[in-house]
């Protein structure tokens, strides 16, 4: 049975990959047309969603925000991810060691680096751009995945299928590359979409204080900074790129829920 | 106990060393030379040389990193190129808005979530609970920064309630003081205490299914008894947990937020210091977050193995 939360989840992030994808080949209007004389108009048949300071069309330019905003969380997650899963599964098989302890207190050590303090040290070596973000959203990623793969492949490791593999002469490399990792791709989608949705969030007040995309390339954080002088009298202006990151995040996050229930077979058993 | 909270100690003490190499050394690779950056384009090079010394930059690394540690653990944060002020005295002041501002989000939050947390929990997939989760999955999913902004627009400019910005400074009194760290503090705290509700309500539900909270009802005691009496106290710990990192979180979160209200705090602080190259300033600011957040996960060790003893005698 597929739950409401999986459909509303799937529904929401799927319209903004649409959008993004979209945006490739088509927007309402050109993103980088400045129209000054049709300035901060409020939404209309014309501009649905209205103009900004520049007249450009605010519908077109949250559509290439999306684009930002989907590949800067693809690519911190896919960081996250190519990083932390190897290394929570070399933690599992070394579990104890030496290596097992480095790897774990080099996640602790990553903990107590917030995503925004390692986007201002980044920003204060680098300068800004939206490829830092993907860095220091990546990089705060990494220890999240790590520690979720040693804690799955640990369970699974004590598991008789995999002592089998023992037995038929498989090394560690390869029963986990074989074994373990399929066991634990489910765990690691779900925890990815939630990683995606935090990422969205991340860039976004990245962006937010500058620290992110730069212009012109069009981000939903760099929208709202720009409303922030002119949301009294314009508030169109914030609205809409905020409501698109709360709907895309709380997209996520429900696609998210779903995927668990779905895929966690305690959750079906309890529901059965 | 007390070996265990040695061993803890002997691993904080490591991490915050590690934690202070790379930090030096991340911005040890920064380009540009402050002394340089300092005295402008057209500085001589023996001044930019006189500098250099006086500031003790052309010291070898190791030695730089050595009087770096050395002056934080005593106070003296070294002095800023860009205000030639003592950065100690910088970060003090700032704190003075940071802190209380973290410190007010995350009393809000606890203020909101526990009693939505409580009556979720005690409502269990009836009406009230389906509505706090989602009002809490609406929370979460909403960027502080965006909040403010509303909340700026329409208590603060439609409603004069509030200033729209800015911060009078604590001499104009506390409550000048609270009434202009009110809105960042809400808006600041709204995601969090979202989190913090979701967490209390799946940990009492986890409690109010044990085996001591049927005991305590085949004792007589009904449901609400059972859940104030016994289940409350038990859920606190993962409760209690999440509060300890929130605070960190509050404390970095709040960079952002400041910048929605103008708020002289530590990241008004942070973002100048970088536009100013001024790397000794962004330098010590971050290691004090990450102090805070390292210190934070000390303490709720402790505190987790006062609570159980089990976890006394792992590891």
């Amino acid at each position: 049975m597929i739950s409401r939360s999986f459909v509303w989840g799937a529904g929401l992030a799927a319209t903004f990959v649409f959008a993004a994808l979209l945006s490739l080949a088509w927007t309402p209007w050109p993103v980088d047309a400045l129209d000054i004389p049709n300035k901060l108009q409020p939404p209309s048949p014309v501009h649905w969603f209205g103009t900004d300071h520049f007249g450009r069309d605010i519908l077109s330019m949250i559509m290439v925000g999306a684009r930002t905003s989907i590949a800067v969380a693809i690519l911190a997650v896919g960081i996250g991810m190519g990083v932390g899963i190897p290394l929570g599964l070399t933690a599992a098989v070394r579990h104890g060691g030496w290596l097992d302890e480095i790897i774990m207190r080099g996640n602790d050590l990553i903990f107590a680096f917030p995503a925004l303090v390692i986007a201002i040290l980044i920003t204060a070596v680098f300068g800004a751009g939206a490829v830092n973000a993907i860095i220091a959203i990546g990089i705060f990623n990494i220890p999240v995945f790590a520690r979720l793969t040693r804690g799955a492949a640990l369970g699974l490791w004590q598991r008789d299928f995999i002592a089998m593999a023992r037995v038929c002469g498989k090394s560690a490399a390869r029963i986990s590359v074989e074994h373990i990792l399929p066991n634990i791709a489910s765990l690691m989608i779900v925890q990815g979409t939630i990683q995606f949705s935090l990422g969205i969030l991340a860039e976004a007040g990245l962006s937010y204080v500058g620290l992110g995309a730069q212009p012109p390339t069009p981000s939903w954080g760099r929208m709202l900074a720009d409303a922030q002088t002119m949301v009294a009298f314009a508030p169109h202006l914030a609205i809409f790129p905020g409501m698109a990151i709360v709907l895309s995040v709380l997209g996520l996050n429900l696609l998210g829920d779903g995927l668990r229930d779905r895929l966690d077979p305690r959750l079906r058993i309890m529901r059965a | 106990m007390f070996a265990y909270a040695l061993g803890r100690a002997f691993s904080l003490v490591v991490s915050l060393a590690v934690a202070s190499v790379v930090v030096f050394l991340v911005i040890e690779v920064a380009p540009g030379d402050p002394a340089s950056y300092m005295l402008g384009v057209n500085a001589r090079p023996d001044t930019i040389a006189a500098l250099r010394a006086e500031l003790g930059l052309d010291a070898p690394t190791v030695v730089r990193y050595v009087r770096w540690v050395g002056g934080m653990l005593t106070g003296d944060f070294g002095t800023s190129y860009a205000y030639r002020s003592p950065v100690s005295e910088m970060i003090v002041e700032r704190l003075a808005v940071s802190l209380p501002l973290a410190l007010y989000a995350l009393v809000l939050a606890v203020v909101i979530a526990f009693p939505a947390g409580i009556f979720a929990a005690s409502r269990r997939g009836r009406r009230g609970d389906v509505g706090v989760m989602v009002a809490t999955q609406i929370g979460v999913a909403i960027p502080n920064f965006w909040f403010a902004m509303l909340a700026v627009s329409f208590f603060a400019i439609n409603l004069g309630w509030f200033a729209a910005g800015g911060f009078p400074g604590w001499d104009a009194g506390i409550v000048a003081g609270v009434k202009a760290l009110t809105l960042p503090a809400v808006a600041l705290a709204l995601p969090q205490a979202a989190i913090l509700a979701r967490v209390m309500r799946s940990s009492l539900i986890d409690m109010l299914g044990e085996d001591f909270i049927r005991t305590a009802r085949a004792k007589g005691l009904n449901r609400r008894q059972a859940l104030w009496r016994h289940a409350l106290r038990n859920a606190m710990i993962p409760v209690l947990t999440i509060i300890g990192l929130q605070f960190s979180f509050l404390l970095a979160g709040a960079i952002i937020i400041e910048q929605v209200f103008y708020l002289p705090g530590l990241g008004r602080l942070v973002f100048q210091s970088i536009s100013q190259r001024d790397l000794i300033v962004v330098e010590s600011v971050v290691m004090l977050l990450v102090f805070a957040v390292i210190m934070v996960n000390f303490v709720i060790d402790l505190a987790y193995a006062l609570v159980d003893p089990r976890l006394r005698s792992r590891r």
